[in-house]
């Protein structure tokens, strides 16, 4: 599904943020993307959402060389991935029910088609009351749980979240962690960067460490520190 | 990958262990294909009156044009329907049988309507605003004059007219060409003047639109890059600007089309309160009576459809070109 193979990462003429990553991201898999801040989390996020190209080596997203891509085949392929941004990225002139369906109206959806399914999905993420609400007057974990539910509402191959549970109560954590599962179940590959250790020990799933930008990869289905 | 029929299934269970099915149904209507541009700005709405401004300016010169070229057409249609014949008193030539000949053969030509000769008497009356009353009319080497009304059809063949008169050597014919020319010249001027100062007014409109645009798409950079980010392509996003800025630009162009037919039918109304005095005839003997026609109307909404699309492609370009960019 996506491969690294010897990608590194530069800004400008500074010095490699990211050197010689060399792993994958399997269909139906789930990882955890931790480690200190500054590391490298997120650029690597940043890779793996084709906001950013590699410098060198060579990133392979759903069998195409993300080098050789157009922007709009970019465009073509962000439509497989869901995106949970930490700090959620919503349109704070568009209500939660119009941000949830924003992917589903890009692929150019007639609202009838889609609408109750995005209902279902704010109903169940525990935004039912708040579906005509805009942004500004959401709580943080409100806001959270309707950038999850965007980047669900298309049922992305590939779903990749940033802290996903950072503004929310233990209980609500343990509830959207349980949506990530249950989405990995039916086919999506996920992929949750996190600093709370405490999420690791609920989901049985790769840890990839960063540090100084380069990469740990532990499998438990694979040996204790295996590699790709 | 799982196929999306299961998913919606897997999504429906999850709906069902939380016991809250069905409420798709309930759920209130929140507002379908809300712009996903932010509907107002204060650049949005300076953009507007500037477009609103330069429609109604653009609408003024296109109406303007339009009274200028009637009032020339009538004008020059009253000028080319008529010929004077003007006999010279000449001494040893009696000018009344001059007169007379030139009328009958001014008669007799073919494509001519109807010839009035002046008199004598209403040569003298003609002059008298100049010349004052007690006047010998005889005493004067007055030309006479015979006013010659011409055909609808216009066939007149002129030459052939001036060639039949050389029978009367005294008799010259003017057929007002030199005014004719003119008044055409006047009237083909004013229209490519106002046309040029239509197509000023349209290229600042779209200058506009290409800094309000720029503008537009900086300042809503994150919305820009939430849409790349679910799967947006340049051109999705253009529509978007495209579609905010059309309504933009119809709702301004509209405005000041409206304004300036408001504004056309207010000159006609005053026009009209002043058409007893002298300045109010002068105007209308100029102008007409600042009653657009069909043409002026069709101007100015051609003018209101034309800022909007003008306004739209730019947009839309300007949008293209700045996504590019900012890639």
């Amino acid at each position: 599904m996506v491969r690294f193979e010897n990608v590194g990462l530069r800004y400008g003429l500074g010095p490699e943020v990211l050197r010689d990553l060399t792993f994958g991201i399997e269909p139906h898999s789930f990882q955890f993307l931790t480690g200190p801040s500054g590391a490298g989390k997120t650029s690597l996020l940043k890779l793996l959402f084709l906001s950013l190209r590699p410098t060198r080596g060579t990133l392979t997203v759903f069998d195409h060389d993300t080098s050789h891509l157009t922007k709009d085949e970019l465009s073509v392929l962000r439509r497989r991935i869901g995106i949970v941004f930490q700090d959620f990225r919503l349109l704070d002139h568009l209500t939660t029910y119009e941000n949830v369906a924003l992917p589903l109206r890009v692929l150019g959806k007639e609202e009838a088609s889609y609408r109750s399914e995005v209902v279902d999905l704010l109903e169940w993420v525990g935004l039912g009351e708040r579906i005509d609400a805009y942004p500004p007057i959401l709580s943080g974990g409100e806001k959270q749980r309707a950038a999850i539910a965007r980047a669900v509402i298309v049922r992305p191959e590939m779903l990749l979240a940033d802290e996903p549970t950072g503004n929310v109560d233990p209980p609500l954590a343990k509830r959207l962690l349980r949506l990530f599962v249950e989405l990995n179940r039916t086919g999506t590959a996920v992929l949750i960067a996190t600093h709370d250790l405490s999420l690791l020990d609920q989901v049985e799933a790769r840890h990839i460490f960063i540090r100084d930008g380069g990469l740990t990869v532990t499998d438990p289905h694979v040996s204790e520190d295996g590699g790709w | 990958m799982v196929t999306g029929t299961r998913r919606s299934a897997s999504l429906q269970h999850w709906v069902a262990a939380q016991g809250r099915d069905g409420a798709g149904e309930r759920a209130a209507r929140p507002g379908r294909g809300a712009s996903l541009v932010p509907p107002s700005s204060i650049a949005g709405r300076a953009l507007m009156v500037i477009i609103a401004i330069m429609t109604f300016l653009g609408s003024l010169t296109v109406g303007g044009v339009d009274l200028v070229r009637t009032a020339a057409a009538d004008w020059t249609s009253s000028i080319v329907r008529e010929a004077t014949i003007q006999v010279r008193p000449v001494a040893g030539r009696d000018v009344n049988a001059d007169v007379t000949r030139a009328t009958e053969i001014a008669v007799r030509f073919p494509g001519v309507a109807d010839v009035a000769p002046y008199t004598a008497e209403e040569t003298r009356r003609m002059l008298e605003p100049w010349l004052g009353t007690g006047l010998g009319a005889e005493d004067l080497p007055i030309p006479r004059l015979i006013v010659v009304k011409l055909a609808d059809d216009r066939r007149t063949n002129m030459e052939a007219f001036r060639r039949a008169l050389a029978e009367v050597p005294t008799a010259s014919l003017d057929d007002h060409r030199q005014w004719f020319d003119r008044l055409r010249a006047m009237a083909r001027a004013v229209i490519v003047v106002g046309l040029v100062i239509v197509a000023l007014m349209i290229a600042a409109t779209g200058l506009s639109v290409v800094f309000a645009t720029r503008a537009a798409v900086e300042t809503n950079r994150p919305v820009v890059e939430v849409l790349h980010f679910v799967g947006a392509r340049d051109a999705f996003i253009a529509g978007e600007f495209q579609r905010h800025f059309l309504w933009l630009a119809l709702k301004g162009s509209v405005a000041g089309g409206l304004a300036a037919l408001g504004a056309i039918m207010a000159s006609g109304l005053i026009a009209a309160r002043w058409r007893a005095t002298a300045g109010g005839d002068q105007i209308e003997a100029l102008f007409g009576s600042f009653a657009l026609g069909a043409t002026g109307y069709a101007g100015i909404a051609v003018l209101v459809v034309l800022v909007t699309a003008v306004a739209a492609v730019t947009c839309r370009f300007t949008v293209m070109r700045t996504l590019a960019a900012i890639d």
